[in-house]
């Protein structure tokens, strides 16, 4: 199983784009050490739409370039220590957005459009510093009425954890659309899950209802307890302990590699 | 016989009023006093017979109706189906501005809060947002933010069609008028004077020589909070429900 898991780290390649899932959505952080191990710097993270403990590890361990989101932090355990210390120290490019222009992004991917309309962010700093983001009057009013365009957001790779796939790589993901939204816009989508079914999850409508199907999907590999320490919805809840742990140990850079090398890698 | 009304307790209350007449409220993860004035608002209406506004909980699968996922909310409030909101933040400022970003200069920020979240959406297409900050500081209430996550006010033209209406903090509570722009003190809560709010507050506002108290609520609301509604809160933040009976019960046992 951990070769597998070595396997699809082989493809977070130098430089990519990797698009990872807010805490609640199904976090892989199985995948956290194998990427890790693997040691491609120069990420650009992309949080969809806020990150949390990978997030934090992976800038912790100095893989990161850039990251994209709407926040950062440990959620009950407070801001993302590594990923403070990284803004603090200038370590890290920072792309402030706010939740729907990650989503509007993502979405103008899966449609193939250049880019997503969207209301709000003007006279924020926000789009103050975003030279990507451009502003335009609504050609569609009859004067005047300023509109944000958001670019397409197309990550190299989404990496997420979900309960369940099928022999076929369909992946279940229930009412977390976000994943599928993600996996619709990148390239590479590599999943992590609890276990493998035998039958197709589109054999039938209330399971294909919430299965992304293998299309989208590129690689599958079993990670029982794979969103440890966060938890998955419908199957297990939060080690918060776990965290607050972490986010105690990570408020130094030695703690930090202290944690890493030394902590668990699975629950108990 | 009922111990007396918690400061929170007052705050609660005083966020079921805010949020009177709206049919769907929406309250972050980690918000529970914004959480339990709804539930409050919803378990009043209930009692008058009413059906009470929908609460939607980010992060909760009990009070969570979307099936789109974390996109819907936005949308949803994006179409005008969101009447209200409860909004943070690190730094708030005299016309409204809301930091959630950090302190200094961006983006090497000395002092990094988690970031903007939805606010730079849902600031500006909620109609009611309640902007909720318990410390009540010149650190947290400034003249001018360091960064404007979302603006108070936007220039003419702008799509606008929600905003700030009030500022409660656990000294006050202020009404905010877009028109100047700027925050009128409308009362000071229990155990606070209009001296002490100004050497509190870093910005200017706009109050009456002797301004209100915040009122208490009645013991038949306190205790529907105090049954029905910390039941609801648990269900969702159990640490916080636990510390409320606590420090409720707290004067009760000290007496026995």
């Amino acid at each position: 199983m951990v070769s597998d898991l070595r396997a699809l780290a082989k493809y977070v390649e130098p430089g990519v784009r990797l698009a990872l899932p807010v805490d609640y959505a199904g976090v892989s952080m199985a995948m956290t050490r194998p990427i890790i191990e693997r040691n491609a710097r120069n990420l650009d993270l992309v949080c969809v739409p806020t990150g949390g403990l990978q997030v934090d590890q992976l800038i912790g361990a100095g893989l990161v370039r850039s990251v994209e989101t709407s926040a950062v932090l440990l959620g009950e355990a407070g801001g993302a220590p590594r990923f403070n210390a990284a803004v603090k120290d200038g370590a890290i490019a920072l792309k402030d957005a706010t939740c729907p222009a990650i989503h509007a992004g993502l979405m103008a991917a899966q449609k193939g459009s250049p880019f997503m309309p969207m209301r709000g962010l003007i006279g924020s700093d926000l789009l103050h510093h975003r030279s990507d983001w451009r502003v335009i009057d609504n050609p569609l009013a009859d004067g005047g009425d300023p509109i944000v365009l958001i670019p397409a957001i197309k990550p190299d790779i989404t990496i997420f954890h979900a309960p369940m796939a099928d022999r076929f790589g369909n992946v279940w993901i229930g009412r977390r659309r976000e994943l599928a939204a993600m996996a619709y816009a990148s390239a590479t989508t590599l999943v992590t899950v609890e276990r493998i079914v035998d039958e197709s999850l589109l054999a039938s409508e209330m399971s294909a209802a919430g299965a992304l199907p293998a299309l989208y999907v590129t690689e599958v590999a079993v990670a029982p307890k794979g969103a440890w320490p966060y938890g998955l919805w419908g199957e297990y809840p939060t080690d918060t302990t776990e965290i607050l742990r972490y986010a105690r140990a990570a408020r130094s850079a030695v703690g930090f590699a202290d944690y890493m090398t030394n902590a668990q890698m699975e629950p108990a | 016989m009922m111990s007396e009304v918690h400061p929170r307790e007052i705050l609660i209350c005083t966020i079921a009023k805010l949020l009177d007449g709206v049919r769907h409220v929406a309250v972050g993860a980690s918000s529970p006093i914004p959480a339990a004035g709804a539930m409050l608002l919803r378990a009043l209406r209930q009692q008058a017979g009413e059906k009470g506004p929908r609460i939607s909980i980010l992060g909760s699968v009990e009070h969570n109706f979307f099936t789109n996922g974390s996109a819907e909310l936005f949308d949803c409030a994006g179409q005008g189906r969101i009447d209200a909101f409860c909004l943070g933040g690190g730094q708030i400022d005299g016309r409204g501005n809301v930091n959630l970003v950090g302190t200094g200069d961006y983006p090497q920020t000395p002092v990094r809060w988690p970031g903007s979240f939805g606010s730079a959406y849902l600031y500006y297409v909620v109609p009611r947002v309640i902007l909720f900050r318990e410390e009540h500081t010149p650190r947290a209430l400034v003249e001018k933010v360091d960064f404007i996550s979302t603006p108070g006010v936007s220039n003419d033209g702008v799509y606008r069609s929600g905003g700030p209406i009030a500022l409660l903090t656990s000294k006050a509570l202020f009404r905010f008028d877009k028109t100047r722009p700027g925050f009128d003190l409308q009362s000071i809560h229990p155990g606070h004077d209009l001296a002490g709010i100004k050497d509190a507050t870093g910005f200017q506002f706009a109050h009456e020589s002797q301004p209100e108290q915040t009122a208490l609520p009645n013991p038949q609301t306190l205790a529907l909070l105090r049954g029905r509604v910390y039941d609801e809160v648990a269900e969702t933040y159990p640490d916080f429900a636990a510390q409320m009976r606590r420090e409720i019960e707290r004067p009760l046992s000290h007496a026995s």
